[in-house]
C-alpha cells in the first residue's frame, strides 16, 4: 500500500550523501527559495478551517441561541458567559481535563520507559511480543471503551469481577466508586501504546558502545537503565508529552461511552461540557462562550507546554 | 456494484414511463429490535413501489444529536426520521416536521390508540406516526416469590415493593432484590425517577414555570432510590441503563425490574433469556398517587419539512406502521415480535395474544399512561417521564447526572437537589421562561 | 555473562506478561465474538465454549460492511494523501529554510489541534451544508486532512531537519527547482518518515470517531457509523458488538502489524539526534 524503504536504503542514502555532499563542496553552498509558495496553502487553509469557525463561535457566544428553540434569539451580551462562570461544573470540568491528562501522562511516560527498556534486551519472541504491546493504539477509542466497560470492568459480568471474587476480594465498582480512575485506565491503556513506540524509538538510536562501556565498569541492569536510558530518553519525553497532551485535552468517547461524564460531574472534563451543552440541551450560545474558554485555554497550554517542548527540540 | 444498479434503474424507469417515477429515500432510525426487522423487510415495500431505501441506523444518543442537529439546520440529509413521543409535538410546532393526516381510509387512524395519537400530535395535527409504543410495569421473578412466601399485588405500592425488595435479597447469590436504572441520562436514570417522583406527588415545575426540585416529594423519592438501591441493589448501578439491566435479569441476577413493556418480549424470548418461564408482571408501583407511576413513550416515524421526496416518504410511512404491517412481521417473524402498543386491531388478533401473554397487561399499562396528567397537582406541562419543552433533554440529562452522584455516594441527597435545582434554574432562566 | 542473560531471561518475561496483558482486552473481545450473547454476559465467564459465527452472519445480514470498510479506505488514504501534498512543501521550507516565524507557525498549528472539536460544530455543519459536502467522502477527506495537517506538518518537520543539509543545497546549486529537490532528492531520503506519518495519519482518521458520525448518513459513512449502528441497541448486544467491533478494527491493526517495524523506526518526532 505505501512505498516501504528496502533493506538497502540506509546504504543508498550514504553513498547519495557522499555525491551530494561532494557536489556542494565543489560548488559551494547558496540559494535562497522562496518559501511562502510552500507554505501558504498549509498555513492559508489551516487558517481558514480554524478561523472561520471561530469566528463563529466567537459570534454565536454573544447570542441567545438554542438549535432547538428558535424563537429565542437576539444579542446576549456577556449573559453566556456569566451563566458558564457561574456554574460551578465549569471548574470542576476544567480541573477533571486537567487531572486525566496529569494521569495519564503519568501512567504512559512511567510505563512507558519501562516497557521500552525491556523491550531494548534480546529476547525470544520480541517482535511478536511487541505487535501485542502496540496493538491498543489501533482500536476505535468508542470500541475500545465498550470492551472496558462491558466485558472486563463491569461489577456483575465483566471479568475482573469474577476474578475479584474468586480472591475472596470486594468487587470494584469502576464506574461508580471510581470513575475517573477507570477512565484513566482505559485512555492510558490506548495510548500506552504511543508513549512505548516513541520511547523505544529513541532507545534503539542508542549507541551499543556506551552500553557495552557501561556493563564492562561493571554496571547492572537498573544502573544502565537509570543513568544511560532514561536521560537518553529525556528529549523523547518531552515529545509524548507534548503529542499526548493534544490529544488527551480532547478524549471524548471514552467518557460518552463509559460514564457520561458522571456520575454526578465526577468524570466531565471540559469537552464533555462542551458537548453537552451543544448536544444534549442544543444551547449553542452557551457551548460557544465554553468554545471560547476552551480555546483561551489551548492557548495558554499552547504558549507554555508547546513552547518548552519546542525548546527542547531546538526547533 | 454501481454501474449495474444504475442500468436496472434507467430500465426500470423506461419501462415504468408514466408511473410516479422511482425514488431513494434516507431514513434514520434506532438500532433496536423492531426497527431492524422493519428493515428486514422493507425490501417488500421497495418490490412494491420501486423506490429504494438508504437506511443510516444508529444507536439512539447518536441518532438523536445527528437528527436533531440536522433538522434545526436545516441540512436536508434525510426523508424520514425516527423521534419520540418527546420531539414530535415540539418540533411539529416549530414547522420543522410536515403533517400526517392524509393517507387512505384503509389506513384507519381510529385504530392507532388515541393516547398514542395525542402523543405524537401538536395544535391538533398528527406529525408523526407511531411505530410501537411501551409503557413501564414491574417485572419479578415468580419462582422467588413462590419459595419466600411473597404475593406480588396487582398495583404495588413503593413500600411494599421495598419490603419485598429486602427479602429477596442475597448478596452472598448474586441475586439482589430490585435493579433499577442508574445510569445518568434524561432518557435512563431519569425516566424512572420522574415516575417515581411523580408517584410520591412532585412535579418538575410548579404553574408558572419554577422549578420544584429541593420540594419535600422530590427529597423523599431520590431518599427511597438511593437507600433502596444501597440495600437491595446490584453492584455497579450508575452505569445501569435499560440494556445493564434487562442482562442482569435475563441472567437471574435480579428478583424484582421497573422498566419499559418492551422488554417483556426480550424476557419471555428463551434463547436470550435464562429466566424465561419463571417472569410475572404487574404494574408499576405507585405512592400517593396513581397519576404518572408508569410511562408513556413511542417510537415514531416522521417526515421532514426539508425533505424532497415526501411523496415517497408518507408512502413508507403508511406501509411501516399499517396493520398489514404488524400481520407481516406476525407471520413472517412470529407474534412476540410484532411492533406493540400502537393499535387495537394488534391487540383483537388472536394470534398475538396467544403468543405473547403480557400483552393484557401491557396495554392495560399504556392506556392508562396519561401524558397530559402525568402529576398529583397541575402542572403546566405534558409528559410523563419527560417534560415536552426543547430545554429539557438538557436539564433532564443535567439532573440526571446528579441523582447518579447523589446515588454513587458522592454527595449527599439534599446537596444533589439543591444543585440539580440551581442547574435548572439557571437553563429555565437563559430560556427565558422565568426572570 | 550469565548475570546478564540471567537478567536478560527477567527482562523478557516482563515484557511478554507486559505485551499479553496489553493485548489481552482485545483477545477477550475476539472471543466473545464467538460466543452466543447468553455466553458473552454469563457469570462466571466462560473460557471454553462452542464457537459460534451467528454473530458475523447477523452482522453481515443487517448491515453492508464493505460499503462501511471502502468508505473508510477511501477517507483514509484520500485525507491522508490531501494531507501529505500540503504538508511536504511546507514542512520542507519550514526545515531547511526556517525563518523567524517558523517556530511561531509551528507551534499555532499544533494549537489548533487542542480544540474540542464539538465545540465548532454547528458552524462546520453549516458550512459544510452550505458547500453541498454533507455527506459526501471529499467533505469528510477535507475535514480529515485539515484537521490531522499539523500534526503531519510537525512530524514531517522534524524528519526533514535530521536531513543533511548540504545535500539539498547542492542540488540547488547545481540548477534543481525546488519541486526536483524535493522529489528527486529529498523524498528518497525521507521516504521512511513520510511513511511512518502517512500510517499515523491512516491510523488517526480510521479511528476518528466524531466528525465521521456527524457529517455523514449513508453515502459517506465509515465503520465508526457501522459500529454505532450495533452499539447499545434495546436487548442483549455484546457478542454482536464483539463482531462488529472485530470487524471494524481488523483492518487498521493488521495494517499496523504488517508495519510495525516502521512505526518502531519511525516515529521519533524528531527526539532522536
Amino acid at each position: 500500500m505505501l512505498p516501504w524503504p528496502g533493506p538497502d536504503t540506509a546504504a543508498d542514502m550514504q553513498a547519495k550523501t557522499a555525491i551530494l555532499a561532494g557536489l556542494a563542496r565543489r560548488k559551494g553552498l547558496g540559494g535562497r527559495v522562496a518559501t511562502l509558495p510552500l507554505v501558504g496553502p498549509s498555513v492559508l487553509l489551516l487558517l481558514v478551517f480554524s478561523l472561520v469557525p471561530l469566528a463563529m463561535t466567537l459570534w454565536f457566544s454573544f447570542e441567545r441561541y438554542n438549535l432547538l428553540n428558535p424563537a429565542i434569539g437576539g444579542f446576549a451580551g456577556l449573559a453566556n458567559y456569566r451563566f458558564l462562570l457561574e456554574d460551578s461544573s465549569l471548574y470542576s470540568a476544567l480541573l477533571v481535563s486537567v487531572e486525566l491528562v496529569l494521569a495519564v501522562l503519568a501512567i504512559t511516560v512511567g510505563l512507558g520507559t519501562v516497557l521500552a527498556a525491556l523491550f531494548e534486551t534480546r529476547f525470544s519472541g520480541r517482535s511478536i511480543a511487541r505487535v501485542l504491546m502496540i496493538s491498543p493504539f489501533f482500536v476505535m477509542p468508542t470500541v475500545s471503551a465498550l470492551i472496558w466497560k462491558n466485558l472486563l470492568m463491569h461489577p456483575v459480568n465483566g471479568l475482573f469481577a469474577w476474578i475479584c471474587r474468586s480472591l475472596g476480594l470486594p468487587v470494584i465498582d469502576f464506574f461508580g466508586a471510581i470513575p475517573l480512575t477507570a477512565v484513566v485506565i482505559i485512555v492510558a491503556w490506548q495510548w500506552l501504546p504511543f508513549a512505548f513506540l516513541i520511547l523505544l524509538t529513541a532507545l534503539q538510536s542508542l549507541d551499543e558502545e556506551t552500553l557495552e562501556a557501561a556493563s564492562i565498569d561493571g554496571a547492572g541492569p537498573l544502573a544502565v537503565f537509570f543513568h544511560i536510558q532514561i536521560p537518553h530518553m529525556g528529549r523523547a519525553i518531552s515529545v509524548v508529552v507534548m503529542m499526548e497532551t493534544i490529544f488527551l485535552l480532547s478524549v471524548f468517547a471514552e467518557i460518552y461511552v463509559t460514564t457520561s461524564g458522571g456520575p454526578g460531574v465526577a468524570t466531565t472534563n471540559l469537552a464533555f461540557l462542551i458537548y453537552q451543552r451543544a448536544l444534549l440541551a442544543f444551547n449553542v450560545g452557551g457551548a460557544s462562550a465554553a468554545g471560547v474558554i476552551a480555546i483561551i485555554l489551548a492557548n495558554i497550554m499552547a504558549a507554555f507546554l508547546l513552547r518548552s517542548v519546542a525548546r527542547r527540540l531546538d526547533v | 456494484m454501481r454501474i449495474p444498479h444504475l442500468l436496472a434503474c434507467s430500465t426500470l424507469l423506461a419501462a415504468a414511463a408514466g408511473v410516479a417515477s422511482a425514488a431513494t429515500i434516507t431514513i434514520a432510525t434506532v438500532n433496536n429490535g423492531d426497527m431492524i426487522t422493519m428493515q428486514k423487510l422493507s425490501s417488500k415495500w421497495e418490490q412494491q413501489t420501486g423506490n429504494t431505501i438508504n437506511w443510516v441506523v444508529l444507536e439512539e444518543n447518536v441518532l438523536r444529536q445527528r437528527v436533531t442537529t440536522d433538522i434545526a439546520t436545516k441540512g436536508g440529509q434525510f426523508d424520514i426520521l425516527t423521534i419520540g413521543s418527546y420531539e414530535t409535538p415540539i418540533w411539529g410546532k416549530q414547522g420543522w416536521l410536515l403533517t400526517l393526516n392524509g393517507f387512505p381510509a384503509s389506513y384507519d387512524y381510529n385504530d392507532i390508540f388515541k393516547g398514542v395519537r395525542d402523543a405524537l400530535s401538536a395544535n391538533g395535527k398528527l406529525y408523526a406516526v407511531p411505530f410501537y409504543a411501551e409503557s413501564s410495569f414491574t417485572f419479578y421473578r415468580k419462582d422467588l416469590f413462590d419459595a419466600a412466601g411473597l404475593k406480588m399485588p396487582a398495583k404495588p405500592t413503593y413500600d411494599e415493593i421495598a419490603q419485598f425488595a429486602d427479602k429477596l435479597t442475597d448478596k452472598s447469590k448474586e441475586q439482589y432484590g430490585i435493579c433499577l436504572r442508574g445510569k445518568a441520562g434524561w432518557g435512563e436514570n431519569m425516566a424512572f425517577v420522574d415516575t417515581l417522583v411523580n408517584g410520591f406527588g412532585g412535579q418538575w415545575f410548579d404553574m408558572k414555570w419554577n422549578p420544584e426540585l429541593t420540594s419535600a416529594p422530590w427529597k423523599a423519592a431520590i431518599n427511597y432510590y438511593v437507600n433502596l438501591l444501597h440495600r437491595d441493589g446490584p453492584p455497579g448501578v450508575t452505569g445501569n441503563g435499560f440494556n445493564e439491566n434487562l442482562a442482569l435479569f435475563s441472567t437471574g441476577h435480579c428478583a424484582m425490574w421497573i422498566d419499559a413493556t418492551v422488554a417483556a418480549g426480550m424476557v419471555f424470548d428463551k434463547t436470550k433469556s435464562q429466566v424465561a418461564d419463571k417472569v410475572g408482571f404487574t404494574a408499576a408501583p405507585h405512592g400517593v398517587t396513581e397519576h404518572g407511576t408508569g410511562w408513556f413513550w413511542s417510537w415514531a416515524l416522521a417526515v421532514p419539512a426539508s425533505s424532497k421526496k415526501a411523496d415517497a416518504a408518507k408512502s413508507f410511512l403508511a406501509w411501516a406502521t399499517s396493520k398489514d404491517y404488524v400481520k407481516l412481521v406476525g407471520e413472517t417473524n412470529g407474534w412476540t415480535g410484532v411492533p406493540p402498543g400502537t393499535r387495537q386491531s394488534t391487540y383483537d388478533n388472536p394470534n398475538y395474544i396467544k403468543a405473547a401473554p403480557f400483552a393484557a397487561t401491557v396495554k392495560t399499562a399504556i392506556l392508562s399512561a396519561d401524558i397530559n396528567h402525568p402529576t398529583k397537582n397541575p402542572v403546566p406541562y405534558t409528559g410523563i417521564q419527560y417534560v415536552a419543552i426543547p430545554e429539557f433533554q438538557g436539564i433532564g440529562t443535567q439532573v440526571g447526572q446528579f441523582v447518579a452522584a447523589a446515588l454513587a455516594g458522592q454527595m449527599s441527597v439534599d446537596d444533589a437537589l439543591a444543585k440539580a435545582q440551581a442547574a435548572t434554574k439557571s437553563t429555565m432562566q437563559q430560556a427565558g421562561y422565568i426572570q | 555473562m550469565t548475570r546478564h542473560s540471567k537478567s536478560h531471561r527477567v527482562a523478557g518475561a516482563l515484557a511478554w506478561i507486559a505485551a499479553l496483558a496489553m493485548f489481552f482486552p482485545i483477545a477477550w473481545m475476539f472471543a466473545a465474538s464467538f460466543k452466543t450473547e447468553v455466553e458473552a454476559i454469563a457469570t462466571p465467564p466462560l473460557f471454553v465454549f462452542t464457537p459460534t459465527l451467528e454473530n458475523y452472519r447477523e452482522v453481515f445480514a443487517r448491515a453492508d460492511y464493505l460499503g462501511f470498510a471502502l468508505n473508510s479506505v477511501v477517507i483514509s488514504l484520500g485525507a491522508t494523501l490531501a494531507a501529505l501534498a500540503l504538508a511536504i512543501p511546507a514542512a520542507f521550507a519550514m526545515a531547511l529554510y526556517p525563518t523567524k516565524r517558523t517556530r511561531g507557525t509551528l507551534l499555532w498549528m499544533l494549537s489548533t489541534k487542542m480544540l474540542p472539536p464539538v465545540g465548532v460544530l454547528v458552524p462546520i455543519y453549516l458550512i459544510a451544508r452550505e458547500t453541498a459536502l454533507l455527506d459526501t467522502r471529499t467533505g469528510l477527506i477535507i475535514m480529515f486532512a485539515l484537521s490531522n495537517l499539523p500534526i503531519v506538518v510537525w512530524m514531517l518537520f522534524t524528519f526533514f531537519k535530521e536531513t543533511p543539509k548540504d545535500i539539498i543545497e547542492a542540488s540547488r546549486i547545481d540548477g534543481a527547482s525546488v519541486l526536483q529537490v524535493i522529489t528527486v532528492v529529498l523524498l528518497p531520503l525521507v521516504t521512511p518518515g513520510i511513511a511512518s506519518t502517512a500510517l499515523l495519519s491512516i491510523i488517526l482518521c480510521w479511528n476518528e470517531a466524531f466528525w465521521s458520525l456527524n457529517l455523514s448518513a449513508h453515502d459517506a459513512a465509515p465503520l465508526t457509523a457501522f459500529i454505532a449502528s450495533f452499539s447499545a441497541p434495546e436487548g442483549l448486544f455484546w457478542a454482536k458488538l464483539s463482531a462488529a467491533s472485530t470487524m471494524a478494527i481488523a483492518p487498521i491493526l493488521v495494517l499496523g502489524w504488517a508495519s510495525q517495524r516502521q512505526l518502531v523506526r519511525g516515529l521519533t518526532f524528531g527526539a532522536v539526534k
